[in-house]
């Protein structure tokens, strides 16, 4: 699986149902979701936010991650090249499962978050042994 | 403020055969960028990772997102006049029950390398990764910074 290359991917331009306050870029991060019986995991490259500036909310059955990228001073700087755009991150997950709220863990490192959302007990699989009578 | 143009756009020596036709665009691009937006104006190699390059008096500084990649995976060198990053980026691998539902991320091998438009002092190079940004400075050498010149 690594040994190919990367591909460039374009930043995809986030559309906000509402107009913000704040000018500027906004992007989706690129995100993994899986699913395991205990949980939902969520991975999100979002390079430039720092645990400060991240806000997780969930919110009825909506998550929202919203990542604030200071726009760094570079002082007398001249851009010579520039090949990407610093901005904002924002998406938002509809999730169709019970999540415990209680439990949920997120971690950010190296400019990815990796959010767990562990599920409510009762939904989990379970197992119905019939037993012969 | 003042632009310096170089006639020597930093070029992409990766052997990509849309090279030449991505330096026409850019060059296009930045003749009709004074009308349009600022937003135009990007350059894009079609090679990973997008880099943006800046200078001041003393040197350049080039800067990428590089999120989920390790400092041991990464691989910078340079020499007068270019600049080489490469590396790789593995993704952990997780529980095998796992469903996927969503995999936008990508791992992978990267190399890029780009020429600067003067003379740098390769030994003075610094390079920084922080929250996923990699920050690389690049001091000029002394031949190449400008000098105030006195009028009497």
């Amino acid at each position: 699986m690594s040994n190919n290359d990367i591909q460039v991917k374009e930043k995809q331009e986030a559309v906000a149902s509402a107009e913000l306050t704040k000018p500027g870029p906004v992007f989706t991060p690129a995100v993994d979701i899986f699913e395991t019986d205990m949980e939902i995991v969520l991975l999100a490259d979002m390079p430039g936010v720092t645990p400060d500036s991240l806000d997780i909310d969930l919110r009825e059955n909506t998550l929202t991650l919203s990542g604030e990228v200071e726009q760094a001073d570079h002082g007398e700087e001249i851009e010579i090249l520039t090949e990407y755009e610093v901005g904002k991150f924002y998406r938002q997950f509809s999730l169709s499962e019970v999540i415990n709220q209680e439990k949920i863990d997120a971690k950010l490192y190296n400019g990815v978050l990796r959010l767990s959302l562990p599920k409510v007990e009762k939904i989990k699989p379970r197992k119905i042994t019939v037993s012969a009578s | 403020m003042i632009y310096r143009r170089f006639i020597d756009f930093p070029k992409m020596e990766t052997g990509n055969p849309f090279a030449d036709l991505e330096r026409m665009k850019h060059h296009m691009d930045r003749l009709l960028g004074n009308l349009s937006e600022k937003r135009s104006r990007r350059a894009g190699s079609g090679v990973f990772p997008p880099l943006n390059l800046s200078e001041d008096k003393d040197g350049y500084f080039v800067r990428a997102e590089l999120p989920g990649v390790n400092v041991e995976d990464l691989d910078i060198q340079a020499t007068v006049n270019t600049l080489s990053i490469s590396g790789q980026r593995t993704l952990p691998v997780e529980d095998e029950n796992a469903k996927y539902h969503r995999r936008e991320r990508e791992a992978g091998r990267f190399s890029r390398m780009i020429n600067l438009p003067d003379a740098v002092n390769a030994d003075a190079i610094e390079a920084r990764l922080v929250n996923g940004l990699l920050t690389v400075k690049i001091p000029k050498s002394d031949m190449a910074k400008p000098r105030q010149i006195k009028v009497n």
